[in-house]
């Protein structure tokens, strides 16, 4: 099932595997507001309202749930049992009250839940829970998910999410089939799904539905990000991001005093571990994440060095500490520089510009910045926003300087899949002109810092710069060097780390990011290997010997829960891994632990497969979520619907609410739902492809589409001039009038989407407006994903 | 050995990179295009545009739905081009696939006008006519290097294939026999029979009319080739050319077997 996703269009090379999975018999669904490329291609295509996956999924899942109980034969019950939280026993203070999971204090950006209402979304025993395995009891997880999603009816879903309910109805049916044991379904997604103020409980929503069919840790299962671009999962992985450290450690906050008050407050301290309840199989949740602090001590010695000693928290003070409540994220950061907090940005292969929500705001918020560098393979809209059409340069201040950087093509490094495999790539060509690779630039300009700092003695954070391991000179920095020190080294033996389960929290291991652990061993670097054989004892395409893969080359995480308790494979004819009984060993992939079967194993080490929760279980029901323990509809930010169908909440209470120049719509002026995505021609915001005239070829201007009703009635032709406005800007664009946008009947009332590409912009050889000119200062709840993906506009003629 | 290009419709997703790879590998320049309420450009196949994909919207009982069809040379086996043209340019390869030699086009645009595809074009800037050579181009041969055309090659769904015409048959009957047993009663493989068996075949999932392909294409007679020239005559033209050359040359060529090699 491609929901949320465009893999055709975008992510072209993965339909290779999707189209040889339809060759061999596999049945695809495509859900999605737009009859796609990928619809083109899709058994079954459900059109949907977008902002309403839900509802959408909210409607499986109850289908789904009925279904099981009627047919439990067609389900893993087993999985169910033993290896969800399904059985367990929930808080009895928890109530859910017309859309609200408890009581709710107003923040400067967002709404949060209180400490209280947070506390009742956990299990009743806290750490030691109780069950009931015959999933009869009101208050374990399955009747309480039952309970919530009965509300998700057929009738109402489609009511809501506009999709007829005869094509709801088939998607129910052909996924639910996924169900049966030896079956597996597997959904993707991309930013259709993320880019929501309810993003993360989207993708929640296909998580507990894939739990429910027992599709997670079997072969063809799991939840398949496809990333927005082709190195996300290692950005990600080597965190990119403001709220971790290089392999998912929390980032530290103001009151992490020590190591172990930050590992308790982040939840990965031993004593988080849950205790399985009595009535499972299972009694040991190897909880994994409770390793964390010999991860993050031997991080800490890859960054400081011979610096870092037990008296001194191995320097962990020396980390930057995020302020509690404070939101870092991109929204944030554009607000923060509009509000006067930020007053020099550095831009390094991005361009919010065009590719940030409202980009006037942020265009108008960068004339506040006293100066700005964009390192970039391009010269990009962020990088000439003071001289954009229409501003006159002399008004703008801000102090802009540009370093060229190398392609991908032009320097050496690896790229990390959405399946985590991590490739190594060789440079091809050498850079153009002045231009040279991102570590040469960030080698040169941390030493040049670093020589501020040794001369200005009273710098704050002194300490952390001048203690870092930074023996990198911009000529002679490889790629290779960074690739060895993120594995890691055994200090008393000077010899690459073999696998992080032989890292150590007293100072004599480092690793860079403890999940490369292994990548880069004395038998060399594994991101090299380029072995197309199958591996595995039945082929089932795993190809392990094709680069590598974190953690430990394992290829299918969580492959524990594709075995039954007694360690044979659920699916006979694609098996992941089974337990060879003679040997006592597992075979097939590398084993998400090697502890022997629950049932063959001793009291005490009969372990639960999902190692990376504290319960050793999958979840039905979570409450690592800000916004609540289940996905729970909410309308879009600026929805055509005056109501809720849902409850009398209308919004995500907890979502980021922008404040600079970020005006909302109101459906009387801007009646119908606007949406963004990319086209296979161009990438992201164009500045990579603008420029090439085969591409522009194919797709010269900015677009929009619409379905004929609306076209018709607002005199609109095909390839007419059209402007597309919403409370925050205007686009022009070229008129697409399709069928493959047909009106949907929301609530008895017609609604009409708009589709427009975000792949264009002022800058580069083909210009044109950028979509995000229109698009909201709004974000997830969870993440502060920007809602690109649903908005309110209107359109006209253009004169 | 007889080769072909199978296009398999069911598995394209209009990525169009056989269209860009086409412009890369032969060089070819990008033509200026603008939206013309379509995500299809250019519009039509020219002397810089050798392959294209078209996409076509229709709806079929009751159910809509979107199919992208390749747009260039069938490299026919009975190539109406070859036949009509006056001065041999036109040649087929070793594989089967039909070439305009550009050392001996004249110009004179009469493939244009016999095709059954209108695929031919005279290309505004040499001034003479052209298409695509199945990357056999005089300096662009891939197949005389062992790699397939570059269209094939980019591919990254598998529609395209490249190999043994006999294979590709075998391969596309199979997959229409399948869709036919999936409902699909009208799927046909498109240029296993047609004018003496394309050598760029299409698996289809209906009948070629849906998609605007001839249905019964016939081979052009070289009665085109007199009408022109009497044209030519009356307009006083022919006497500018050295047509002595170019008949000799043509006569030379059936005395042949029609053999030539593409490079």
């Amino acid at each position: 099932m491609i929901i949320g996703s465009n893999a055709a269009e975008n992510h072209p090379i993965s339909f290779r595997w999707i189209t040889k999975a339809k060759e061999r018999g596999g049945k695809l669904i495509s859900v999605d507001p737009r009859f796609t490329r990928t619809s083109s291609k899709a058994d079954i295509y459900a059109p949907i309202r977008s902002g309403t996956d839900i509802a959408f999924i909210g409607g499986m899942i109850n289908y789904v749930i009925s279904d099981i109980e009627q047919n439990p034969d067609n389900y893993n019950m087993e999985y169910i049992t033993q290896y969800t939280n399904a059985s367990y026993i929930l808080n009895p203070d928890f109530e859910f009250n017309d859309g609200l999971f408890g009581e709710i204090e107003q923040k400067t950006f967002n709404g949060s839940y209180t400490a209280a209402s947070k506390a009742t979304w956990k299990y009743a025993g806290g750490n030691s829970p109780e069950a009931d395995i015959t999933l009869k009891d009101p208050s374990c997880v399955f009747q309480m998910l039952k309970k919530h999603y009965s509300r998700y009816d057929a009738d109402t879903v489609c009511r809501i999410t506009g999709t007829p309910k005869e094509d709801f109805l088939k998607v129910c049916q052909a996924y639910a089939e996924t169900g049966k044991k030896d079956k597996a379904g597997t959904i993707c997604y991309a930013m259709g799904a993320t880019q929501h103020t309810y993003g993360v409980q989207n993708i929640r929503g296909y998580s507990l539905l894939q739990t429910l069919l027992g599709n997670m840790g079997v072969a063809g299962g799991g939840i398949n990000a496809l990333r927005g671009t082709s190195n996300v999962q290692g950005s990600t992985d080597m965190a990119l991001l403001e709220h971790i450290l290089p392999g998912y450690l929390d980032a530290p906050i103001e009151g992490d005093n020590d190591i172990d008050t930050y590992l308790r407050r982040s939840g990965k301290h031993p004593s988080a571990t849950i205790t399985p309840p009595a009535g499972l199989a299972a009694d040991t949740s190897a909880n994994w994440w409770q390793n964390t602090r010999k991860y993050i001590v031997s991080l800490l010695k890859t960054w400081y060095g011979d610096a870092a000693t037990p008296d001194n928290e191995f320097g962990f003070h020396w980390l930057p500490k995020k302020k509690p409540g404070v939101n870092y994220s991109h929204i944030a950061l554009i607000e923060a520089i509009a509000s006067d907090i930020i007053k020099g940005l550095w831009i390094w292969g991005q361009n919010p510009a065009a590719g940030g929500p409202n980009a006037n705001g942020a265009r108008e918020a960068f004339a506040k910045l006293d100066w700005m560098v964009s390192i970039d393979i391009w010269e990009n809209e962020t990088a000439i926003f003071w001289k954009r059409p229409g501003v006159d340069p002399t008004t703008i201040k801000t102090e802009v300087f540009m370093l060229p950087a190398a392609c991908s093509y032009e320097k050496e490094g690896s790229i990390a899949n959405s399946g985590r495999w991590a490739q190594w790539r060789y440079k091809a060509v050498e850079p153009n002109g002045e231009a040279i690779a991102d570590l040469e630039i960030m080698a040169d300009l941390m030493n040049r810092i670093r020589k501020l700092y040794q001369d200005d003695t009273s710098a704050p954070g002194r300490e952390g710069i001048l203690n870092l391991t930074w023996d990198y000179d911009p000529h002679t920095i490889t790629a290779d060097q960074i690739a060895r020190e993120l594995n890691g080294y055994d200090l008393t033996t000077g010899k690459l780390m073999a696998s992080f389960a032989n890292l150590k929290d007293d100072g004599t291991t480092t690793s860079g990011n403890w999940l490369y652990c292994n990548s880069y061993t004395e038998d060399g670097n594994k991101l090299k290997k380029r072995d197309p054989v199958d591996a595995h004892p039945q082929k089932i395409g795993l190809h392990s010997n094709w680069a590598w893969c974190w953690p430990v080359n394992r290829r299918i995480i969580y492959n524990r829960a594709a075995v039954d308790l007694n360690g044979n494979p659920y699916d006979v004819e694609h098996p992941v891994i089974s337990w060879d009984a003679a040997g006592a060993k597992w075979v097939g992939d590398v084993p998400d632990g090697g502890w022997a079967p629950i049932n063959i194993a001793e009291s005490g080490a009969k372990t639960l497969p999902f190692i990376m929760k504290p319960e050793g279980v999958a979840r039905l029901w979570g409450f690592g979520n800000a916004d609540g323990p289940l996905p729970e509809v909410y309308e879009p930010w600026e929805s055509p619907l005056e109501n809720n169908l849902m409850s009398g909440q209308k919004n995500n209470p907890c979502a980021f609410i922008g404040k600079w120049m970020n005006e909302q719509g109101t459906p009387d002026k801007y009646p119908y739902v606007g949406t963004t995505y990319r086209c296979t021609e161009h990438w992201q915001t164009g500045i990579m492809t603008r420029s090439l005239p085969w591409l522009v070829e194919l797709m010269p201007d900015m677009f929009a589409e619409m379905d004929p009703e609306l076209a018709e009635a607002k005199g609109i032709n095909n390839g007419d001039n059209i402007v597309v406005s919403s409370a925050r800007g205007e686009v022009r664009a070229v008129a697409i009038v399709t069928k493959r946008f047909k009106p949907l009947t929301v609530d008895g009332k017609t609604i009409h989407q708009i589709g427009l590409p975000f792949n264009w912009g002022f800058a580069g050889m083909k210009s044109g407006d950028s979509a995000n000119l229109l698009t909201p200062h709004v974000g997830d709840a969870n993440t502060t994903i920007p809602e690109f993906k649903t908005f309110l506009c209107n359109i006209r003629r253009a004169n | 050995m007889s080769k072909a290009i199978l296009f398999d419709l069911t598995k394209c997703t209009a990525c169009r990179a056989c269209q860009v790879a086409c412009k890369q590998w032969n060089q070819h320049k990008a033509e200026e295009t603008s939206n013309w309420g379509s995500y299809e450009n250019p519009k039509e196949l020219s002397g810089e545009t050798w392959l294209k994909m078209r996409f076509i919207e229709l709806e079929r009982e009751n159910k809509f739905d979107w199919l992208f069809l390749r747009r260039s040379c069938m490299h026919c086996e009975d190539a109406s081009c070859a036949t009509v043209c006056p001065v041999g340019a036109i040649f087929k390869t070793d594989e089967g696939f039909v070439h305009i030699d550009q050392e001996w086009c004249i110009g004179c645009g009469t493939c244009t006008q016999a095709c059954p595809y209108n695929v031919p074009h005279i290309d505004h800037h040499a001034g003479l006519a052209m298409k695509c050579s199945a990357c056999t181009s005089v300096g662009y041969n891939r197949l005389a290097d062992g790699k397939k055309p570059a269209c094939v090659t980019t591919c990254p769904t598998g529609a395209l294939e490249y190999g043994d015409r006999d294979e590709l048959v075998a391969k596309g009957l199979a997959v229409v026999d399948k869709l036919k047993a999936n409902g699909k009663p009208d799927a046909y493989l498109y240029g296993e029979k047609e004018l003496g068996g394309l050598h760029v075949m299409y698996v289809l999932d209906d009948s070629p009319s849906v998609f605007g392909i001839p249905e019964n294409p016939k081979t052009a007679t070289v009665d085109a080739v007199s009408k022109w020239l009497s044209g030519l005559v009356t307009a006083g033209v022919l006497t500018a050319l050295p047509f002595w050359m170019v008949f000799k040359r043509k006569q030379d060529l059936a005395s042949q077997s029609g053999k030539k090699g593409g490079a």
